[in-house]
């Protein structure tokens, strides 16, 4: 049972791995599509990764031992988030390792990495997109905070996998608090993941760039890291999403075929999510940079308006 | 003195409507300047002739509402300083530093520092004064351009450039900072000067118009037009009307195929990639409108001395007049769109101001312009044949902000559709060009076209045996890029390319 338990902890991992980068290629194909330009393929970012990795990496001579190490870590943090979060099953060992708080610190502690490897060099785009990625960092941390906490009162429990679990248990029906609190952590998931309203993944203009300037030193190897580690943090974020909002088709044990079931149904909702996703950035405009704040306070109110209702409620 | 009393003591000179010329001491240079800058008038180009054996020269043209002065001051022999130009027109800062670089002429402003000249051969050399020059360096040494520092608590720089993440021009911008917040931008530009205008020394008059076309691709027609419109004034040779004709058909597509292009990418810059795809469809559409009638989807060498290239055939013109009001509707739907999305109303108004005060202090000119308040357009003021009769509606604005600059171009689009479809309506028979011999040596012409950014001005002096004594060519650029640095002090960073893309500024053009 054990072994088996630990294999499916390993397809999990495999999993997430795997179709992170598909995801993301799912995304950048609807959006596309909504915007009347013939899509790029599905596997676009598979391609763009294996291509990195077969590239000669190029250093700056000034960057520092961490420079290197970022990558690795960012990437590690990443999967390791991975196999925390219950995106196939509830039972699997990693996922009882860290509760959703644990999680959050886990995020931060990449960006942590991720914003120092920017300074490192001392170019001035990795410092500007360094400095407005803590800016969106300590915005959106709260927030996402204060989604958790909504669902960790629905079921007094802040382990992610629990929460799925008790959620799924609930009879159907329609949480005021839930639907404040979903639009709450779809308004994080933007801003953590670069995404159109508040950063461009797209764009080539160095000066507006949050994400992609902490990048701009990078190369071959470490490159592929980092972005295979941006898709990965995409898909973990939907992951985390689905577990709290829509959990129905986790498997509960580790048998090959609940968690072969959990593969499709997860393989359904991603696309769900992601086409969502890709029509959202295609109606919105990039904020001004200092619009962003209002953006994330606005998720923090909702996440906030959510517990309120919840609490009322339950005080009913 | 106003402008129009130094009209009356000039002379006529061939070439754009309305264009006079008058010779100047040095206190009638500098008085010239003055008067201009205090009636309103603007300057639309400086530059400098130093023949060989001969007294160096000045030439300036100015605007007023009554035409075009060209005013030329010979300086006295031996001496190589003349009265400066910008505290009158600050925009001529850049054209006096030029005008050291390539003649050894220095104005009696105090900055001093070169701006074409970059490394690429010494100070002592002028590329258009000297006749021979010494091999470029095989290792240029490095160029130490002083920048305006800006001092001050938590004050940081930002260079950008000159090689950019995206495929576009070479520019370099220094930023001063605080936070996001811009305090100063200096651009420091030159990094694709070609020598074109010594270049132009060493062709045949008749081929020049080649060289012309390609000094700014995006502005090809305005400036194969400013050129063949000089030429063919030194030669005393009037196009027939079918060529007027279809040189203005030439410039109004140039003119739609860049505001397209424009407006697509500054929705793109505003993260609004739908406006990209949509204006990118349309502006295919009408390249491929424009190669079936004109044989070329970018018009570069479709104008030439005596008329044009070529004709459209009777199918062409008819699909072409056909496809314009389907565009004028598509275009006016997605300015519906623009117009009514939150998000981008957000990004573009009240960014990059440009009050109307600021920019006629500044001289802004061109389509910028006409967003800041300075209705100047030469296709109304002094048209040249056919603009009199086709009539164009001048567009503009009074607000100044990238916001002004996106309606001005949803304005004259749709206008040059509505010329588009009158000129392919009412080309008539004829022929579509005559025969331009050789001008007299000597023989001297201003040309002057606007552009889809702004006047194109071309000015042509004829040498001996059929060749070019001296072609300036000035792009409306030169006027507008010190104006962007204006236009961003107190935005923040992250705005700078939506608003140095609402001006869309050439830089080929400008370092010539």
């Amino acid at each position: 049972m054990t072994a088996l338990n630990w294999l499916g902890q390993f397809v999990e991992v495999l999993v997430a791995l795997a179709l992170a980068p598909l995801f993301l290629g799912w995304v950048n194909q609807c959006r596309a599509w909504l915007q009347n330009r013939s899509a790029p393929s599905l596997l676009q970012p598979y391609r763009g990764i294996h291509k990195l990795f077969h590239k000669d990496a190029v250093v700056a001579s000034n960057a520092s031992s961490l420079f290197r190490i970022a990558p690795y870590v960012v990437f590690g943090s990443m999967a390791a988030a991975a196999a925390m979060i219950p995106s196939l099953g509830t039972r699997l060992p990693f996922t009882s390792a860290a509760d959703a708080i644990a999680l959050v610190g886990l995020f931060a502690a990449a960006r942590l990495f991720l914003s120092l490897a920017a300074m490192d060099v001392g170019t001035a785009f990795g410092t500007l997109g360094a400095r407005r990625e803590m800016m969106v960092g300590f915005l959106a941390e709260p927030a996402l905070l204060m989604v958790i906490f909504v669902a960790s009162l629905m079921t007094s429990t802040t382990a992610l996998p629990l929460i799925s679990e008790r959620l799924m248990l609930q009879p159907l029906a329609i949480h005021a608090s839930l639907l404040f609190t979903a639009v709450a952590f779809a308004m994080v998931m933007l801003a953590e993941n670069a995404r159109i309203p508040v950063d461009n993944p797209a764009t080539h203009l160095e000066l507006t760039m949050i994400h992609e300037a902490m990048l701009l030193e990078y190369s071959a190897r470490h490159l592929a890291l980092m972005e295979w580690a941006a898709a990965l943090k995409l898909f973990n974020y939907a992951c985390i999403g689905l577990a709290l909002f829509v959990p129905w088709g986790l498997a509960t044990g580790a048998e090959p075929l609940a968690l072969g079931q959990a593969v499709i149904v997860l393989a359904i909702k991603l696309s769900v999510v992601g086409a969502g996703l890709a029509l959202i950035e295609t109606l919105s405009a990039k904020l001004r940079v200092f619009r962003a704040p209002e953006f994330l306070a606005t998720a923090f109110l909702l996440a906030v308006l959510g517990q309120l209702t919840y609490l009322l409620q339950v005080a009913r | 003195m106003t402008a129009t009393q130094w009209f009356d003591r000039s002379q006529p000179l061939p070439g754009a409507p309305g264009l006079h010329a008058l010779e100047l001491d040095t206190a009638g240079w500098a008085q010239a300047f003055a008067d201009f800058s205090a009636t309103g008038g603007r300057l639309l180009a400086l530059w400098a002739e130093t023949p060989p054996h001969a007294a160096a020269c000045v030439h300036a043209l100015l605007a007023a509402d009554n035409g075009l002065l060209l005013i030329s001051h010979a300086l006295a022999e031996g001496h190589i300083s003349f009265p400066s130009a910008t505290r009158y027109f600050p925009a001529a800062l850049r054209m006096e530093r030029t005008i050291f670089d390539m003649h050894g002429l220095r104005s009696l402003e105090p900055d001093r520092r070169p701006w074409l000249r970059h490394a690429a051969w010494p100070e002592h050399v002028h590329p258009l004064r000297d006749a021979d020059l010494p091999p470029p360096p095989s290792e240029p040494e490095a160029d130490a351009y002083p920048f305006v520092r800006v001092e001050g608590d938590g004050v940081h720089e930002i260079a950008v450039g000159p090689v950019h993440a995206g495929i576009i021009e070479p520019g370099h911008f220094r930023f001063s900072v605080v936070g996001e917040k811009v305090l100063r931008l200096e651009q420091h530009l030159g990094y694709v000067h070609k020598g074109i205008e010594r270049r132009f020394t060493e062709l045949p008059l008749l081929e020049g118009h080649r060289l012309a076309a390609r000094i700014s691709g995006d502005s090809t027609v305005a400036y194969s037009w400013a050129w063949c419109q000089a030429l063919e004034a030194c030669a005393g040779v009037t196009v027939p009307p079918r060529a007027a004709l279809l040189r203005a058909l030439a410039l109004e597509l140039e003119r739609i195929a860049n505001h397209l292009g424009d407006l697509g990418a500054l929705g793109n810059d505003a993260g609004f990639a739908f406006a990209l795809a949509q204006f990118g469809r349309l502006k295919e559409g009408m390249l491929r409108l424009t190669e079936a009638a004109l044989g070329q989807r970018y018009l570069m060498d479709f104008v030439v001395p005596g008329g044009t290239a070529s004709v459209p055939t009777a199918d062409a013109l008819k699909a072409l007049y056909a496809a314009m009001p389907a565009l004028a509707t598509e275009v006016a739907h997605l300015h519906g769109i623009l117009d009514e999305h939150a998000g981008v109303r957000d990004r573009f108004s009240g960014a990059g101001l440009v009050t109307p005060e600021l920019a006629r202090q500044l001289g802004l000119t061109g389509l910028a312009g006409r967003a800041s308040g300075q209705a100047f357009d030469l296709r109304v003021d002094l048209p040249c044949a056919p603009y009199a009769e086709l009539a164009p509606k001048k567009a503009g604005s009074d607000i100044g902000d990238v916001a002004a600059r996106v309606s001005v171009r949803f304005d004259e689009l749709l206008e040059s559709c509505r010329l588009v479809g009158v000129i392919a309506a009412q080309l008539a028979d004829g022929a579509h060009r005559v025969e331009v011999g050789v001008p007299a040596t000597g023989a001297f012409a201003v040309g002057c076209i606007e552009g889809w950014r702004g006047p194109v001005v071309i000015a042509l002096k004829v040498g001996e045996g059929g060749r070019v004594k001296r072609c300036h060519a000035h792009d409306p650029s030169w006027q507008n890029w010190p104006v962007l640095e204006h236009a961003v002090i107190g935005n923040i960073v992250p705005d700078f390319p939506l608003i140095n893309k609402s001006f869309n500024l050439s830089y080929s053009g400008s370092d010539l």
